[in-house]
């Protein structure tokens, strides 16, 4: 019993940095450009893809592959972001909203018609899972853990040591004192962008890697990073984080009681209590 | 084609524009009047959709039946679990920020996803239910189909006459204050979340109602009829393209948008290699995607604007001071 | 010529104006307040000033320069530091950080400015790696005028800085506004604390209804009789 849920924590910690590299980028977005993104689930998708084109298409190996698809999905998220969401600003929030759904349909459409509605894999190799103290460990998932771990370090650095950082940082905590301060908030936004659309796009590799690619499975994944978002705090990446994991572990117990296909409902379930109890997430301030 | 065949496809394109009329409206009084930003359609059209299919078809050694009720029976049935369904959720996250229903929706429609495929004992999983029976089955022949349009025709005037009385009325002004955030109306003491809810509430009945009619007007319901991503997806586009907060909006873009979709099909098939087929849907969502984008950015308000929603639309910034109605200032 | 003159400045937050016609100049060197009943208008004049408010009509000018149509970043390149009444940190991020956050768009190296703040509000160079929003009110109000003096202001722009403070930390905040004026920076501020305020200011005027009422010295304006009864209260 006890190492069943050894195991299945395990496995919610892989799932929940998954979750929460999709779900810092939701936070911070969410933070700085006050819109619930709900096309980050389908940047997710695209990054999967391209980092798939990298490997299938042009026999990169998988670290030069995730480069490629990093590059990609950040210009293509900074892109959308000049050419639609920028226009939509000054417009009421929820418009913004819905053409995020419309981007999302889009680029779902997108990888849909370029690779084909069947599931594909990074490799057919098989996976011998290792053996650390009784757990079972596959060697890309001991990979997604480490990467997740450097991306936040990186992140972290990011955030605390650099201008556009703790510009960012001030942007979310507090717009207008930010612009009183002199914050060019376009120039903060476009990085805004790079970060969330570079987590995701590492988010959804590591999907791949772990699960299969399927043209819906960053659609699939929302709920749980939305869920994640608003268990950390709007705006708050580092709740984020612990948002994931809550919601990755709690996922993957939830097992023991449910069918694996009702995941979905727990990240639900874990959301709807923390809007009811305390809105503003686990570390968010209460307004 | 001869006139038959004619007559045949008028009245099946007809009665599908009219049953995802019936949902644009059920919408339309969500977002339309109230601004409450609905994204699990799918969800409560599969609810009135199942519930009908499962009262009036008989069971099979997997899934539940034999009720044996007749179709007004199904279709009250699905629009009242619709209803309380609504109720339930609102009662948790109508209190809450709009784009928190937003994610609460899609929560919905995804769980109700996965019970539609997962538990058979009560929907037969993906094979679906099939043999639901059409209107007034067995009481005559209909070839053509037209008792259905009948039906789904009288159902939209019902409707559509009922949400005409609630706008003009004085329920309807206040659900058009509170869409516009009108703070008076919150100090003349007006629980405001008690109309978000039954504003909430009737959509989801209607778009129950809708389920209902699809069932027994395709006679065969599985999940992935209500995919969210496609049905959802296409009901929006029309209220946008149509023009929101506007019953006669919503018919109407229900009719345009289905008319590009069923077109665009035609012309596919018609038109396109065989191999290109399966990609045909696809690239036909991707154009209606782009649709919205480019009636998001050049005409948000729709064909039939109403004259509140375009004072929306390029409306204030809701916090921060000084937002969009500065004069334009100097680039540094 | 004024460091900053407002002339007939009529405006709102785009509905009705709240501004219906305000004059008022600042000298360098001067502190000057603004005083009135609730809902005068008298943070308005000064988000006006800050470009946070729409200008109708009227005119601002800052050392010369006509600032009516500027963003505030850009008047935070001229030498204009705003502090608002609320809001007025960065809540999650250091007292150090908010700081800096107060230089960001200066190029050069702050360190100097940086420890004569530290030295102005010693109790922050104590807590300089707090989270700001872990700090009192009064702190929290040291933390906001530092940000705003890392710039190196020639105007400060101060919304009600006492509010909400222990009569204490008023005082203090006073001593330290006399003390920044001392160094040279010119001050703006709209109080509440009216009478305490008009004791150490230079020049004060009085706003009703979003328009001038009465303009004067300071001392002239705590001996006017109408001005004590009307807004001084006891």
């Amino acid at each position: 019993m006890l190492l069943e849920i050894s195991q299945l924590t395990v496995y919610g910690i892989v799932l929940g940095s998954i979750i929460a590299l999709g779900a810092i980028g939701l936070s911070l977005l969410y933070g700085i450009l006050r819109f619930a993104h709900f096309a980050h689930g389908d940047v997710m998708t695209v990054g999967a893809y391209l980092a798939l084109a990298g490997v299938a298409g042009l026999g990169l190996p998988m670290w030069a592959a995730f480069g490629l698809a990093l590059a990609g999905g950040i210009a293509l998220a900074v892109l959308i972001d000049q050419a639609l969401y920028r226009r939509l600003r000054r417009t009421a929030p929820v418009i913004l909203l819905i053409a995020s759904v419309g981007v999302a349909l889009i680029l779902r459409s997108l990888v849909q018609l370029v690779w084909g509605p069947d599931t594909q894999v990074y490799t057919q190799e098989l996976q011998m899972p290792m053996r650390v103290l009784d757990i079972r460990l596959k060697p890309s998932q001991l990979q997604i853990l480490i990467g997740t771990g450097v991306l936040v370090v990186l992140l972290h650095l990011f955030l605390t040591r650099t201008r556009t950082g703790k510009a960012m940082r001030a942007m979310a905590d507090n717009p207008d004192l930010a612009r009183v301060v002199g914050i060019d908030t376009e120039q903060v936004v476009i990085w805004t962008w790079v970060i969330g659309a570079g987590l995701a796009v590492a988010a959804g590799i590591f999907l791949g890697m772990d699960t299969r690619l399927q043209p819906t499975m960053g659609w699939h994944i929302l709920l749980p990073v939305f869920a994640a978002t608003i268990l950390g705090g709007i705006g708050k990446p580092y709740g984020a984080i612990i948002g994931g994991m809550v919601v990755g572990v709690a996922s993957e117990l939830s097992t023991m009681i449910f069918p694996p296909v009702y995941k979905p409902a727990v990240a639900f379930a874990l959301m709807v209590a923390m809007l009811l109890v305390r809105p503003t997430g686990l570390f968010g301030t209460p307004r | 084609m001869d006139l038959f065949e004619l007559f045949t496809f008028a009245v099946f394109f007809l009665t599908l524009v009219g049953i995802y009329g019936i949902l644009a409206l059920g919408l339309n009084v969500q977002w339309g009047m109230t601004g409450l930003f609905n994204i699990g359609i799918a969800g409560f059209f599969a609810i009135g959709a199942y519930t009908s299919a499962i009262l009036t078809t008989p069971g099979s050694g997997v899934h539940v039946g034999g009720f044996g009720l007749p179709m007004a029976a199904g279709l009250a049935a699905g629009v009242i679990l619709s209803g309380v369904i609504a109720l339930l959720i609102g009662l948790i996250t109508l209190k809450l920020r709009e784009d928190y229903l937003a994610i609460a929706t899609i929560g919905i429609a995804e769980i109700i996803r996965l019970v539609l495929k997962n538990e058979e004992w009560l929907t037969n999983g993906v094979r679906g239910i099939a043999g639901i029976p059409r209107p007034f089955a067995g009481w005559f022949d209909d070839p053509t189909g037209v008792t259905n349009l009948l039906v789904v025709a009288l159902a939209i005037v019902l409707v559509y006459a009922a949400l005409e009385r609630g706008r003009q009325s004085p329920w309807g002004r206040v659900m058009r204050a509170i869409r516009e955030r009108e703070v008076a109306v919150m100090a003349a003491g007006k629980d405001i979340v008690r109309f978000r809810l039954e504003s909430f509430v009737l959509g989801s009945a209607i778009m129950g109602l809708g389920g209902g009619l699809y069932a027994h007007f395709f006679g065969f319901v599985s999940p992935e009829a209500f995919d969210p991503m496609y049905t959802t997806f296409l009901i929006w586009v029309m209220l946008i393209a149509g023009g929101s907060g506007n019953n006669r909006g919503a018919l109407l873009g229900a009719l345009a948008i289905w008319t590009i979709w069923a077109g665009t099909e035609y012309l596919t098939n018609r038109f396109a290699p065989p191999e290109f087929l399966t990609r045909a849907a696809t690239v036909r969502m991707l154009l209606v995607g782009l649709l919205l984008e480019v009636i998001l950015l050049i005409r948000p308000q729709g064909l039939l604007p109403e004259s509140h929603f375009v004072a929306r639309a390029d409306g204030r910034r809701r916090n921060g001071t000084g937002g969009s109605s500065k004069a334009p200032p100097e680039d540094a | 010529m004024s460091l900053l003159a407002l002339t007939g400045i009529r405006g709102g937050y785009g509905g009705a104006d709240i501004l219906n016609g305000v004059d008022l100049h600042v000298e360098s060197g001067e502190i000057v307040v603004i005083v009135g009943p609730n809902g005068a208008g008298k943070s308005t004049a000064m988000k006006a000033v800050f470009g946070l408010v729409d200008v109708r009509e009227g005119s601002l000018v800052f050392d010369g320069v006509d600032i009516t149509r500027y963003r505030s970043d850009r008047l935070a390149r001229l030498g204009i530091s705003y502090v608002p009444q609320e809001k007025n940190v960065f809540a999650s991020m250091t007292v150090h950080e908010n700081l800096e956050m107060g230089a960001f768009i200066r190029r050069d190296d702050f360190t100097a400015q940086l420890e004569r703040v530290y030295d102005l509000f010693p109790p922050l160079k104590e807590k300089r790696n707090t989270r700001t929003g872990a700090l009192s009110g009064g702190q929290r109000q040291m933390v906001a005028m530092g940000r705003a003096l890392m710039l190196e202001p020639k105007l400060l722009l101060l919304d009600e800085p006492t509010a909400g403070l222990s009569p204490a930390f008023t005082d203090l905040i006073f001593e330290k506004i006399v003390e920044i004026n001392a160094a040279g920076v010119s001050i703006l501020m709209v109080e509440q604390n009216a009478k305490q305020a008009l004791g150490f200011a230079h020049r004060g005027y009085v706003l009703v209804l979003g328009a001038n009422r009465f303009g004067d010295t300071g001392a002239n304006l705590l001996a006017n009789r109408e001005v004590a009864e009307m807004f001084l209260g006891g």
